[in-house]
Formats: C-alpha cells, structure tokens, sequence
C-alpha cells in the first residue's frame, strides 16, 4: 500500500545520523521531525534565523517572534542560536547543513527538481529553495510519486521552471525509495505492499531495477 | 546624538513617490507595522519594495499592494499572498524574485559595500538568464549585484538614542542586513531604552548604520500560522 505523509517522512527519518545539522523544507519534510530516530542526535535548522528548532508550543505559548521557515510557530531547543537571513545562508551556501530535506513538483533522473512555479497559475516563489538544492552536500526529496492527475513526478526531464539542476541524491515517494545515479533512477526499496510493476509504470524517467527490491522496514 | 522621532509619519517623512524602499521581516515575523501603516496614510505611490515576501492580503506589505502603491516588488516568497500572487500574474506588479539567500547576500554586501559576488543559486534556472557566470572549483556560479535602498526600515526589539538594535528571536531575519543597507535607516522599536543599558556584546546592530529610531504603538504582532502541541 502507497505510504501516506506519515509514512513518506518516517521513512527519511531512517536517513538522518547523529551529528547532522538537517533543513527541512515546507510540508512533508516538516513532518520528518516527529520521527528522529532515538539516539540520534540531530539539529534542525531553519532558514529565517534558527539553529535548534524545538517542538510546536503548548496550547497558548505561541509566540510571534518564534516561527519557522513555514511561519508557523515553533519553540527553541536548550542551546539554540538565532541569527540573521544572511548569516542563516552562510550557513547553507557555505556547505554547513549536512542534509536538505524539501518537496518538489517534479524530479529528473539526472537529479534536477522544480518546486516553485507553474506558469501562467501558480507562482510560490522560490524562497531559500534554490539556494538549499546549490549548496547542500545531500538533498533528500520528499514527494507523491504521481501527481492528483497520475501523471508520474519522476521524469526524464522537467516541464516546469526549474529550481537546481543536478542536484537531488534521493527521492522518498509514497511507493519507492529511488537514488539518483549517473545512470537515472535507481530503485533501492518499496513501500509495503508495492509491486516494482507499479513503481515502473509510475516512473517516466530512467529507472534501473536490479535483482530484489526490499520493502521499506517503518 | 539622539536619533529618537516621535512617531511612525515623523519617521517616514521625505519618503517620496518612485523611491526604493527595504523592509525587514520574514512573513509576518518582525515587520515595521506603525511604519507600513505610516506608508498607506501617506498616499505614496510608485515604490519599489526590497522586502522577502509581502505580508497577507490584509496585513503587512498587502495593505500597500491592495492600494497598489507598489510598482515593484524584490522578493524570493509569494507563498500565501494571494493579492500578491494575483498582481504578479496579471502583470499589474512588476515581481523579481530571487533565491532567499542571494536576496540576503545582496542586502548584505549593498550594506557592506560590495557591488557584486558570485553565489551557485539559481545557475540552470530561469534566474540566471542574462547573468554573468563563472566556474569556481568545479562548480558553476551566477554573478549577482548589490542591493541598496533609499529608506530601510527595520523593525527591533530594543533600540536606544544612538540607534543601536537588539532583536528577538527570528524576528531578526532580515532585519539586521537591510539596517546597513539604506541611505536612511528607520528603526521601529518595541522598546527604547537609555543609551548604555543595552549590553555592548549583545548589540546586534550598531547605530551608526542607523538614522531615525521610534516606539511603535500598539503592536499587533499577528501570527500567520499558529501551531500548538496537539
């Protein structure tokens, strides 16, 4: 069975190691937080000025100075740091985060992501996106595999604007684990219950399968 | 030296039409409310705004947008204004959005005096078309240019006389680059305290890079997206 939201960022959570500073983006990379493996000891970083990002207030402790990238309020964890946009994205651009978790549109097999834009419908705005996917040494994306349509998200190239170009190391959907290799698509695991049939029907782009496919363990 | 102004329509007073202005905050964390107030009343017209998003349709920069005293907006997020979005797709607003952190870079280095530098964001994408690029080891960089403007204004938490700034929390973000970016810099504070009680160690904006300080009054503060333990 396809994972859900949930599913999607328990799963990366398995990737996350002691020591790392980690970005999640906005949506279901937020939700990796809730399932940080225990024993590891990982710091989250947002990109409006925290270093530490606790968990969401109690019930009336919101505060307006307090929020992250996703302007919802937070708290800080015990030794936390608040900084400035530009000192945050030193941060980022000088290769500091170790791991960018954020959503995307689409994804190639080359690893190039568009996350920002549908002309002429939709525009969000790149945000600290682009400057993330340059700059981060490993880039986890975290998507449905098809769009509300079907249409598959993993393509060979993208038709919206894009946001980096070969850049994303891993794809997390609700169907697959997939690693981005010089070759395309690389299928690593399987959501519970998937057939590889599917993940391959589902997937335009280049997808190398090669002998079992584990399913995912969450 | 005091640097202290009675109010929000003191502090924007030579504000003009067709002027380029910077405003701090992220969303709606750490925006100059009493000032983008000041704005609206002001009837100024034809802004280009340095800001990273607008606010909400009715709050923030929106409240400028609605009455379409904006000509262009510099900002990397749209995300949930929908007048803003609105405006940028029927052409109404002319809109340059830039990565977050080239936005922050090139507040920065307007502010510390640099014209331009080179930054890996955006390179393949539509942001890099007609940008000068290079490679550094191995990877490919875009040249970007220096941002200045003729007002900042800032919002802080604390501000003294001599115009030094301290702010809470993430109501920083952007905040402490564009008070080093403005020919004048406005500082709307929450609190102004004597000179000298602010901790010098803990000054995260000096004033010499600040030109009018004032007390906002009555400080809405509005969350966008409050978020509880369930």
């Amino acid at each position: 069975m396809a994972l859900d939201k949930n599913g999607i960022a328990k799963r990366i959570a398995q990737e996350l190691q002691d020591g790392y500073y980690v970005n999640l983006g906005i949506g279901i990379p937020t939700l990796v937080a809730n399932y940080i493996p225990e024993g590891v000891d990982v710091i989250l970083q947002s990109e409006n000025g925290l270093l530490g990002i606790g968990p969401f207030p109690d019930k009336g402790k919101a505060d307006a100075d307090l929020i992250n990238a996703g302007k919802q309020t937070v708290t800080a964890i015990p030794g936390a740091a608040f900084f400035d946009s530009a000192t945050s994205f030193a941060m980022i651009r000088g290769g500091h985060v170790d791991l960018t978790v954020l959503g995307a549109f689409e994804i190639t097999d080359k690893g190039d992501i568009s996350s920002w834009k549908i002309p002429g419908k939709m525009v969000k705005g790149m945000g600290g996106a682009m400057d993330l996917v340059a700059s981060a040494k490993n880039i986890i994306v975290a998507t449905t595999h098809t769009d509300r349509a079907g249409n598959s998200k993993l393509l060979k190239e993208c038709t919206l604007p894009l946001t980096g170009v070969q850049c994303v190391k891993k794809v997390v959907t609700d169907l697959a684990v997939i690693d981005i290799t010089e070759n395309g698509f690389k299928l690593i695991e399987r959501a519970p219950g998937v057939s590889v049939e599917e993940i391959v029907a589902k997937t335009e782009g280049r997808l190398i399968v090669e002998g079992e496919i584990p399913e995912m363990n969450i | 030296m005091n640097k202290i102004v009675n109010n929000a329509k003191e502090a924007i007073a030579g504000i003009t039409n067709n002027m380029t202005l910077m405003l701090g905050g992220f969303g709606l964390c750490g925006i100059p409310e009493n000032s983008i107030t000041a704005l609206v009343e002001s009837d100024v017209t034809g802004l280009t705004c340095i800001s990273n998003n607008a606010g909400v349709d009715d709050f923030g920069l929106g409240l400028l947008l609605q009455k379409h005293q904006i000509k262009k907006m510099i900002s990397s997020y749209v995300g949930e204004n929908k007048e803003f979005e609105r405006q940028l797709l029927s052409g109404e607003l002319e809109v340059e959005l830039n990565p977050q952190g080239t936005l922050a870079e090139r507040i920065r280095a307007g502010g510390a005096g640099i014209p331009a530098f080179y930054v890996p964001a955006g390179y393949g994408t539509e942001v890099a078309e007609g940008k000068e690029t290079r490679e550094y080891n191995g990877k490919m960089h875009l040249l970007e240019h220096s941002l200045v403007a003729d007002f900042a204004i800032v919002k802080a938490w604390k501000g003294d006389a001599y115009g030094n700034l301290v702010y809470r929390e993430t109501a920083n973000n952007f905040n402490n680059m564009m008070a080093s970016a403005g020919k004048i810099t406005i500082a709307e504070v929450e609190e102004i305290v004597p000179v000298g009680t602010l901790n010098p160690n803990e000054v995260h904006t000096p004033g010499i890079f600040v030109q009018r300080v004032f007390k906002g009054e009555n400080l809405e503060k509005r969350i966008e997206f409050v978020t509880e333990k369930q």
